[in-house]
């Protein structure tokens, strides 16, 4: 038994060190779920087919403490992470990514605004919209001042936990214009006025921390409506769920890949975001969730029908807000807190 | 009962058996409820059954991040209960051989990983591991788990040497037996109850620890129970009851294997060595 | 050991016998040091040490003076009465120019914006309006840019963050800060100490329910015959072998409004909607004391099998009632049982962190989830390390009484 267990030791040991000479190979992080599915089928084995190099997939929560951890001690053994908009930003002005050369990565014109940055490449546009079940609810809400209406609409209602996107959508329920929500925001009066919306419907929410959690909710009734990725809600469509999105009033924002700085494959990280700058592989991305693609010129390539289901699409993106990722940057460390001690019971 | 109990005696006599019952009902219920699903043909995790399938086994298996979740744990947790049981049984000895200046503060560091918040040793490895690139390594982890693993080790290897007869160790070296001899001959093979013992928790605390990994570990040293923390939060499917049913069943395993110990440790006790 | 003890002073070879009894006790006592020796260095090296760099982290303050050396370097000796002199704004422009260069700039702005929110904007509009490197009146072109760098708040806060300890992080996790003037005023929009009251709170609810059920079960398993009460251990102890994760789950499969509580008390025609049990306070209670009270049973159940019977039974055949015999001769033999128990359960759930994050609502997290919080999300791992020492200090006192506690009776759980 004990010479088994040594065994077992040893084994554990050069598996440790094995996971140091794969240098050839790139270690992709994204935030797992149908989103990663899409990427693995979309970019992954693409770019393993083409001689590149292999990615190697995992996950985490978008929490860059472990990106920070190890730019700060130079234990890289990330190269590509799937980032949000603040966190890019945080990321980039912190020193955690490496500076990228568009020169490399494709014709900068073909990009939506914001695709283009310093560290970073955007993926996809995705949304967070308010979701409904149209099997539960009598009336279909409209805005998120219906939301707020627990007369005509009964019941719990799905809020991300955080501060992020939670704000925008009181103040949009509390009547103010999209366009002006990020300046009213950014006042004392306005954070304040977001978190007075908040305490009426403090009692009605139960708070979602996982993308998956809205559309089972909502299918199993546990929540009336809720706030909920656009993309999640339509793989509950695919599996014959009712559900709905109201469109006004979303949020939309961009995911980005960036290069963790200090990584030993940053030419085969260039390579790989290079080939996902690509319309044709966005194209492929688009088809399996319906995230709307950074690359203009995927578009002409997409089937109407998709198209139409996107976030970019025109009809869409009417009375939707992109995500201030600059404000975030600068306030959200202080808004989270707040929150919490707001959620906590002050 | 006493045949002369008076009816309040007698409600008093039910009423506290029923509590009793309903408080062991409490402890095994969620964890026999939970096993009957993990068969369930349908993917809603309700009664009654649809039917019965080994579907949800068959999607655990053929998952790649729950069988390399797996293997995960299985390289992580017997290399910490190694490390874990070899110096906790040697400082078990030490420390049951007699007094010496701060031995209760020696004890209280040797006992402290079982008491202090994982989180609290989550993140001050975190941090430590990074400085020492331990971090996500399987190197970090099994450190880690092994140094959560020590206390139980520490006491229950210290309980089974208080039974022990110190006077076969001196018969054995006033015979000429050399101290490691004597260790491996005399004194595991009667301590062995207690340090299996020790080493089956270890395992468990290992096989069960979900916090510090959390902190420790990349995607690549992914264990069991991380991949079940991400599983329950993300969605409770069928899925998550299989894996829970052969959880079950390990910990059914180690029971009986503690309970068989124990057996074996109190006859020899009995038999007076 | 070879030598026993006679009216002789002297051993065989001449040597007092008391020195040769104290060298060998000594060696003694050196080979048992040595068997303890590599466990203490593998935990003070994994375990200890690195505990002990999170209390050092809660004071530690080097993020601004590594970020921008020369202006810190500059403002050493500063009377904190005016404006600093042209020298502290040349480092200052020096400083911002090496930031931007390296592309760190964020790492001194998240410092300093814990000292004034504004204080980020500051820097990067600093940034962009940036003298070149040979400019003259430094001083005065920096000011016109960015007035904020004319007041003395500013460069108060700056000198504040720029000390190589601080304490901010152990006073915020109480709630308090330092205001401009350096004095310990209430932060009144942060809950910390609610939390912690929270946390207590909750440690304490869970251990008088552990209480409340273990004592009676144990009390029972103690007076049936062995072979029934072997038995019905395993249900105490199945639940202790299992996974802390399948428990949490098959709590979630049963109380989740589709669950099977709800199902069954819906079916049963007692309820009509389904009741809210988890992600709140109740589904925490109910999952806590679940998972933590084997912790109680045990050493409930230890203590009651070493108390012999027969002194209840004097009590009541010298003619007291069963229950003033009970209270009065028995429970105070378990006393020391029930102090271990209760005082281990304690000590556990005080570190609670995947049941409430995974049954509870936000207003149901406790402390433990905000060290989380903070070293991940907000990466403020000074607050993370605050709220984490004093959690520890919290915990550690407990210990402290808890190991004299077992001590004083020598009585230790089973576990």
């Amino acid at each position: 038994m004990q010479k088994s267990m040594i065994g077992v030791g040893l084994c554990a040991l050069s598996l440790a060190v094995s996971g140091l000479a794969q240098a050839a190979d790139i270690t992709v992080i994204s935030f797992g779920g149908a989103a990663q599915k899409a990427e693995d089928v979309a970019y992954y084995q693409p770019f393993n087919a083409s001689g590149a190099g292999k990615v190697i997939a995992g996950e985490y929560n978008g929490e860059l403490a472990k990106v920070k951890a190890m730019v700060e001690t130079d234990n890289v053994s990330w190269d590509v992470v799937e980032v949000e908009g603040p966190e890019l930003l945080r990321g980039c002005s912190e020193g955690l990514f490496e500076r990228l050369d568009w020169s490399k990565l494709g014709d900068e014109t073909q990009f939506i605004k914001g695709a283009v940055s310093e560290c970073g490449a955007g993926i996809f546009v995705w949304s967070t919209a308010l979701a409904y079940n149209a099997e539960k609810l009598a009336k279909a809400p409209a805005s998120w001042a219906d939301f707020w209406n627990v007369k005509d609409f009964p019941g719990k209602r799905g809020l991300r936990k955080g501060a992020k996107y939670t704000l925008e959508f009181a103040l949009l329920a509390d009547g103010v214009k999209p366009a002006d929500v990020y300046k009213v925001l950014g006042t004392k009066e306005g954070v304040a006025r977001a978190f007075a919306k908040l305490d009426e419907l403090k009692p009605y929410i139960q708070w979602w921390e996982a993308g998956a959690q809205p559309p089972q909710w909502l299918a199993a009734g546990d929540v009336v409506m809720s706030s909920a990725y656009n993309g999640r809600i339509a793989s509950a469509q695919k599996e014959g769920k009712k559900l709905e999105v109201v469109w006004a009033g979303s949020l939309y924002d961009l995911d980005h890949w960036a290069i963790v700085k200090g990584s030993k494959n940053k030419a085969t990280a260039m390579k790989f975001i290079e080939l996902s700058n690509k319309p044709e592989y966005q194209k492929v991305f688009a088809e399996q969730i319906p995230y709307g693609p950074t690359n203009k010129n995927a578009n002409s390539l997409l089937d109407p029908k998709i198209a139409a289901g996107l976030p970019t699409a025109p009809q869409n993106l009417e009375g939707a807000l992109a995500v201030d990722t600059e404000f975030w940057t600068d306030h959200g460390e202080e808004l989270e807190e707040r929150f919490n001690a707001w959620a906590a019971g002050k | 009962m006493n045949p002369y109990a008076t009816p309040l005696e007698k409600v008093w006599f039910w009423a506290f058996r029923l509590f009793c019952v309903g408080v062991l009902v409490f402890l095994i219920v969620p964890i026999l409820v939970i096993v009957p699903l993990s068969f369930n043909s349908s993917s809603f995790l309700s009664y009654p059954l649809a039917g019965v399938s080994l579907r949800w086994y068959h999607e655990l298996f053929a998952s790649d991040e729950w069988m390399s979740s797996i293997r995960n744990s299985f390289i992580v947790a017997p290399a910490a209960t190694l490390l874990a049981t070899t110096f906790g049984t040697l400082a078990a000895v030490g420390l049951t051989r007699g007094n010496f200046p701060g031995k209760a503060v020696v004890m209280g560091i040797l006992i402290s990983p079982m008491v202090v918040p994982t989180v609290i040793v989550g993140v001050g490895m975190y941090f430590f591991f990074a400085e020492q690139h331990l971090l996500n390594t399987y190197s970090g982890l099994i450190l880690a788990h092994a140094a959560l693993g020590v206390p139980f080790v520490i006491i229950t290897v210290t309980a089974t040497l208080q039974g022990y007869n110190y006077n076969l160790s001196r018969a054995a070296a006033s015979l000429g037996a050399p101290p490691l001899t004597t260790f491996f001959r005399v004194m595991l093979p009667l301590i062995a109850p207690g340090v299996i013992s020790g080493a089956l928790f270890a395992f468990a605390t290992s096989f069960d620890e979900v916090v510090v990994t959390l902190f420790l570990a990349a995607p690549a040293q992914r264990t069991l129970p991380m991949q079940m923390f991400a599983g329950i939060r993300e969605n409770i499917s069928p899925t998550i009851a299989a894996i829970a049913t052969l959880l079950i069943t390990l910990s059914v395993c180690m029971l009986l294997t503690m309970e068989w110990l124990r057996r074996r440790n109190e006859k020899l006790r009995g038999s007076g060595i | 050991m070879d030598t026993t003890p006679t009216a002789l002073p002297l051993s065989d070879d001449g040597v007092p016998l008391k020195v040769r009894l104290r060298r060998a006790e000594r060696s003694y006592k050196l080979r048992s040091l040595a068997l303890i020796a590599p466990l203490l260095i593998f935990l003070v090296l994994s375990f200890v040490l690195p505990i002990s760099t999170l209390l050092y982290r809660a004071v530690d303050n080097h993020e601004l003076a590594d970020a921008m050396p020369k202006t810190v370097a500059a403002l050493d000796g500063w009377d904190g009465n005016a404006i600093p002199a042209e020298p502290v704004f040349v480092a200052l422009a020096t400083d911002l120019r090496d930031l931007k260069e390296a592309g760190r700039i964020g790492i001194p702005a998240k410092r300093l914006g814990y000292e004034i929110s504004g204080f980020r904007s500051v820097l990067t509009k600093t940034l962009r309006k940036l003298p070149a490197p040979d400019a003259q009146n430094v001083r005065d072109v920096v000011v016109d840019a960015v007035p904020e760098w004319g007041e003395l708040r500013y460069w108060k806060a700056f000198e504040r963050a720029a000390k190589p300890y601080t304490p901010r992080y152990l006073l915020a996790s109480v709630d308090r800060e330092v205001n401009e003037d350096g004095q310990i005023v209430v932060n009144e929009s942060s809950a910390f100490v609610d939390i912690f009251g929270r946390t207590f709170w909750i440690s304490g609810v869970v251990t008088l329910c552990c209480l409340l059920l273990a004592y009676p079960l144990a009390y029972w398993l103690s007076v049936l015959p062995p072979s029934k009460s072997n038995l019905l251990m395993i249900c105490v102890l199945l639940p202790f072998w299992t996974s802390l994760l399948v428990r949490t789950a098959a709590w979630i499969v049963l109380l989740q409004s589709g669950g099977l509580i709800n199902g069954g008390l819906q079916a049963l025609g007692i309820i009509d909607q389904p009741l809210q049990l988890v992600f709140n306070r109740v589904g925490v209670y109910i999952s806590m004391v679940h998972i933590l009270l084997p912790f109680m049973i045990l050493p409930l159940y230890s203590v009651m099998k070493g108390i012999p019977p027969h002194f209840v039974r004097a009590a009541v055949s010298l003619g007291a009632h069963p229950f003033l015999a009970f209270w009065k001769v028995y429970v105070p033999q378990t006393i020391a049982g029930v102090g271990a128990g209760c005082l281990l359960t304690y000590i556990l759930a005080l570190g609670y962190y995947i049941t409430p994050a995974l049954l509870g609502g936000p207003d149901d997290q406790m402390v433990s989830y905000f060290v989380a919080f903070y070293t991940n999300r907000t990466i403020n791992w000074g607050m993370a390390s605050a709220l984490g020492s004093l959690l520890l200090v919290a915990t550690l006192l407990l210990y402290v009484v808890y190991g004299k506690l077992v001590d004083n009776t020598g009585q230790s759980g089973r576990k």
